[in-house]
């Protein structure tokens, strides 16, 4: 396995854990206070439609010329790499309040409750809806990252093997405490997925555009530490400005 | 319509969310790097200042 496969596993295996760790408190918080059968139909149903969207764009994708694809997936991950990273960043920096999956269990066990009562076929239509828009929106933008990273080095497959083991183990872990996940490290895994896909993105986009690195995929061993170090320098630019700006505060 | 209007939406969020400047950025710098490259001239150092440039920006409005 080369090094940027194993890059590509790594990566596409943190960003779906954290998505899959978010969309386990949704449907943990539906089954518990509505329907466990409604609530995991809802999952199972969701997963399915996004399994569809791999199988049905990933062959599709892979046939694109080789630099049009390199340009559009280098766009997509900068994208939406660069948002991942902006939001880790500015919660590493404490500007942006963590995610807590205990707070946001508690919410949507609130919600759930609240809403009234609607039987289909037997199912709760509510429970149902709820736990597949959940698991649809957060596994959206996996599948998305599942397919730009896999499809640019024709290992869809390979992608979606990684993928499906995050969520093996992320909801075997959940099921077996019946609580959210709230002790996985969330913000530190989404900061290096934005790293890696900040990374891969330049290096593909930049390909895409029609320049050539120095050095080929070497180039990435100086691209990835690069965004890594830029990316911590300006954590702590921001943590201590956060601290500068606290201190000055309290001293008026 | 409505599932149309809420794709649209998500799209829009998945692509752009609270941060059109990055967005346009990324497009923008990439569209120099297939300007210069096609002139035959060395452009992969065009992206790793850019994107850099990008998220710094990014992060500025909340740190004020």
């Amino acid at each position: 396995m080369s090094g940027a496969e194993l890059a590509l596993l790594v990566s596409v295996f943190l960003a779906c854990a954290v998505e899959a760790v978010e969309a386990l408190t949704i449907v943990l918080a539906v089954g518990s206070t509505r329907s466990w059968s409604a609530s995991l139909y809802g999952c199972a149903a969701a997963t399915l439609a996004l399994a569809l969207v791999v199988a049905g764009f990933g062959p599709a994708l892979t046939q694109l010329p080789i630099n049009a694809l390199r340009v559009v997936v280098g766009a997509l991950l900068l994208i939406v790499g660069l948002q991942w990273l902006r939001k880790a960043i500015l919660r590493a920096a404490g500007l942006k309040a963590l995610r807590d999956e205990n707070a946001a269990f508690a919410r949507a066990s609130a919600a759930t409750r609240a809403a009234g009562a609607r039987a289909v076929a037997g199912v709760d239509a509510y429970a149902f809806v709820v736990s597949f828009k959940g698991v649809l929106l957060e596994g959206l933008e996996v599948a998305v990252i599942v397919l730009t990273l896999g499809a640019n080095q024709h290992h869809v497959p390979l992608a979606a093997a990684a993928a499906l083991a995050a969520v093996a183990i992320v909801a075997l872990a959940g099921f077996a405490v019946r609580a959210p996940l709230a002790r996985v490290p969330e913000n530190t895994m989404k900061f290096a997925v934005g790293v890696m896909l900040i990374s891969f993105g330049t290096f593909w986009g930049t390909q895409g555009a029609g320049a050539a690195w120095p050095g080929g995929e070497v180039a990435l061993l100086a691209i990835v530490p690069g965004v890594a170090l830029a990316s911590l320098a300006m954590t702590l630019r921001l943590r201590r400005a956060g601290e500068a700006a606290a201190a000055a505060s309290e001293a008026v | 319509m409505s599932w149309l209007a809420s794709a649209t939406r998500w799209l829009w969020d998945f692509l752009v969310g609270d941060d059109p400047i990055t967005a346009v950025g990324v497009v923008a710098a990439l569209a120099l790097t297939a300007l210069i490259a096609s002139t035959g001239t060395v452009a992969w150092w065009v992206m790793p200042p850019a994107v850099l440039a990008l998220l710094a920006l990014s992060l500025r409005p909340p740190a004020r």
